[in-house]
């Protein structure tokens, strides 16, 4: 039998190739295309001229400097963010949707105004400014104040992706739990944690992520100083201005190269427990 | 040793759940607690499994202060409608959770679990199913596993909230013939909740009619049926 008509969910050959040819160029050019630009220039000069800028001992810095900021920020902000979509999907409480609203703050907030918050509180002239200086005790320009704005700004990555994931989940398996004798850590850690741990995952990687690209807060209460309180970011953007194009291209690519990481590292997980994940989604 | 259930009152909100409901089931009943919804009967049974809080009113179960002690340590198995098995474990560690999680010195040894995880899943007809996942169970399969996990722990007190409730109705009747079967096996003291009297009447000692979180008659199956104390239960009952 011929068809007669398409299926209420089928479109028609020419709508399916258009839409897809829009989405493989939109990709291509603004996506694609930049990043492959990024790491032709790093290598425009050779491998050992991108070598000798990879050890210059300012760029080092900046790389271990991006590391410990991330690395403290994304531990701090999962355990956050595991406390808070706990609380919010477990428990009702009043001011529930207020705290919500809260944890999307650094979302809606531009990160240079975030910054800016820290340079009013710990500032010279801001409200502990006086006392710390008093106690010797340096946050702004300084590497505590990164770590303090990029724990800011990657604030809800963790708490957003699993609030949803265990509202939907609800209470039962925990109540179950609890009826069998198992006590709230015990709970915890062979119920709850098995049943988000994907979630838990891609937020985590979305949190490290961004905590080492953030630019606009960081930049604020860096200071700029070379070698010192340089994220890789901010070192990118001083080698650009010091018509250091190279420089600038060969961090640029090893901080485009570590997200490339992060993303193969995810790809080969979902690859490796592809099943795991498929039974996860059936009910 | 037997269930006192007396005058225990819940408020969710200003809605009042519970208006004092009071019965008392001797050791090894098996108690329907039946009305439709709204009535209070699952936030009854929530309470008696220390899921939910009475905000007055007294539980006395054998010698033991009931509501003073919290979920995980009445022993009291309870049976979800909607199965709420750990969907990451298979069957045999669903069954064997309660055991697994006990003090090391209250815990059987690997090989009394796995023993024990065989023996339940004979009991509630399931052999050889250890290793499957709840995903690739039927819903009265899942509910029969839910029941063997429950049965696991040893319990004082078995609470069944509409257990049979997202099956049909073959499944129904056959799962409900076989937990009385189970129930008279273990010897253990059973609340079960359901809408639905036909099933209430077939498989309970007792059963509690409810209404507007009262208990409106309580009693012996072919006593209620026979003398309605209200017009509420006779309509209830003829519906």
């Amino acid at each position: 039998m011929t068809k007669r008509f398409l299926k209420p969910t089928e479109d028609p050959l020419w709508l399916r190739l258009f839409l897809g040819a829009v989405a493989i160029a939109f990709i291509a050019v603004l996506l694609l295309l930049p990043l492959a630009l990024v790491f032709k220039e790093a290598f425009a000069n050779g491998v050992s001229a991108l070598w000798t800028a990879i050890k210059e001992p300012d760029t080092l810095a900046s790389v271990r400097l991006s590391l410990i900021a991330a690395g403290i920020a994304v531990p701090l902000n999962t355990v956050f963010g595991i406390a808070a979509a706990w609380s919010i999907a477990k428990y009702d409480f009043p001011g529930k949707t207020f705290l919500v609203t809260l944890i999307d703050l650094p979302f809606s907030v531009s990160p240079v105004v975030a910054g800016l918050i820290y340079v009013l509180v710990f500032g010279a002239q801001g409200w502990f400014g006086r006392s710390l200086a008093d106690h010797d005790i340096h946050i702004l320009f300084a590497v505590p104040g990164i770590v303090l704005a990029t724990i800011f700004v990657t604030f809800p990555f963790v708490a957003r992706e699993l609030i949803p994931l265990m509202v939907d989940q609800g209470r039962d398996e925990e109540e179950a739990a609890a009826t069998l004798g198992a006590t709230g850590f015990q709970t915890f850690l062979r119920v709850t944690l098995p049943n988000i741990k994907w979630g838990l995952l891609y937020g985590v990687l979305l949190c490290n992520a961004r905590a080492l690209g953030e630019f606009g807060a960081v930049s604020v209460v860096s200071g700029h100083i070379r070698g010192v309180t340089n994220t890789m970011p901010l070192h990118v953007q001083l080698l650009y201005d010091n018509y250091d194009y190279a420089g600038a291209f060969t961090v640029a690519a090893l901080l485009a190269l570590l997200a490339l990481l992060t993303l193969v590292f995810k790809s080969l997980l979902e690859w490796r427990y592809a099943d795991e994940l498929a039974a996860a989604h059936r009910r | 040793m037997s269930l006192t259930v007396d005058t225990v009152a819940k408020k969710f909100g200003r809605f009042p759940a519970l208006n004092g409901a009071s019965f008392v089931a001797p050791q090894g009943s098996f108690v329907s607690l039946l009305g439709p919804s709204g009535s209070g009967k699952t936030t009854l049974l929530r309470i008696l499994g220390g899921l939910e809080f009475a905000d007055s009113g007294t539980v006395r179960f054998a010698d033991l202060n009931w509501l003073d002690m919290p979920a995980r340590t009445r022993n009291a198995g309870f049976v979800f409608q909607q199965y709420a098995l750990f969907k990451h474990m298979t069957v045999a560690d669903n069954i064997a959770f309660g055991l697994k999680v006990r003090p090391r010195h209250r815990r059987p040894s690997n090989a009394d679990i796995k023993k024990r995880v065989t023996e339940l899943l004979a009991l509630v007809q399931l052999p050889g199913l250890e290793d499957r996942y709840p995903s690739q169970l039927s819903g009265g399969q899942r509910q029969r596993v839910a029941l063997a996990r429950a049965l696991a722990i040893e319990p004082r007190m078995l609470l069944l909230d509409e257990p049979f409730g997202a099956l049909d109705a073959k499944v129904r009747k056959e799962l409900r013939t076989d937990l009385r079967r189970i129930h008279d096996h273990a010897g253990v003291t059973t609340v079960f909740v359901t809408h639905d009297q036909e099933e209430a009447f077939a498989v309970a000692d007792l059963v509690a009619v409810m209404k507007d979180g009262r208990i409106e008659q309580y009693g012996a199956p072919a006593d209620v049926r026979r003398n309605p104390r209200t017009p509420f239960v006779s309509e209830f009952l003829s519906a």
